[in-house]
């Protein structure tokens, strides 16, 4: 039996929608097929990968331009997931993004930990240029 | 965003009656603290019961509301913490830094 699922959403450039995106990853994750692992924790961190994915490109990618769209793909395959968020900006450079702080003053700043949790939930996160804008390509074994 | 604000002796009860905090209604609850603050209290509870999803920003409120009550010499404790809002929490290593219980009612009893 197949278990592919391909999923791909186009929504406004506004975080209105982080809700509703949130929620596909949730809910995909709750209704995988054969997934061993624990699925309440799996759909949290689809959750939350998707919307901090996607306030990364509304805020920045996109710089809160609410003309620009952003782009979501999931893919499923047996072994792998696969997020990607389209966005229509000018990017920014990943390698550049440091971890924060978890010390003193620093475990206080009150952002800077979008990419952070992204890294930390994901095995693999890339960022790169296509025509058009950017693509962050996350992905995780399964 | 849907809080409801409720004074209770020295102490602000902020009970946040979303199922989400993130990017799209943390600015609010920072705004929220913030004035309250600025209007001289100098004991507010979060309650969280009812947030099922916190991201970065939602993170970033409430450590925004931290650093205002330690400026002032005033508290801000959080209660009602979610599992999966506590994973949040310790993913990011900010259970250290706030006073967590279990209800409302033993963060109003600690003041």
């Amino acid at each position: 039996m197949k278990n592919e699922i391909d999923i791909q959403i186009k929504v406004p450039n506004q975080t209105r929608y982080l809700s509703l995106i949130g929620r596909i990853g949730e809910d995909l994750a709750l209704q995988l097929q054969g997934f061993k692992g624990d699925r309440e924790d799996l759909a949290n961190q689809l959750n939350v990968v998707l919307t901090e994915a996607m306030v990364n490109a509304i805020r920045h990618a996109n710089a809160g331009d609410p003309d620009k769209e952003v782009d979501i793909r999931i893919t499923i395959g047996d072994n792998e997931l696969l997020l990607q968020v389209f966005d229509q900006g000018q990017g920014f450079d990943l390698n550049s993004i440091q971890d924060p702080g978890f010390e003193g003053e620093e475990l206080l700043e009150t952002g800077g930990r979008g990419i952070y949790i992204i890294r930390t939930l994901m095995d693999s996160v890339v960022y790169r240029r296509i025509p058009g804008g950017n693509v962050l390509e996350m992905r995780k074994r399964l | 965003m849907n809080i409801k604000r409720e004074e209770q002796g020295n102490v602000v009860l902020v009970q946040v009656k979303e199922e989400r905090l993130d990017a799209h209604n943390a600015d609010e609850l920072k705004l929220e603290l913030a004035n309250l603050f600025e209007s001289g209290k100098k004991g507010i509870v979060v309650d969280l019961k009812e947030v099922r999803f916190i991201d970065s920003s939602g993170l970033g409120a409430l450590v925004s509301g931290f650093k205002n009550a330690s400026a002032r010499q005033a508290e801000l404790k959080l209660s009602g913490v979610q599992s999966q809002v506590k994973s949040m929490f310790e993913l990011t290593r900010l259970h250290r830094v706030f006073d967590i219980y279990t209800t409302m009612d033993d963060a109003l009893a600690s003041f």
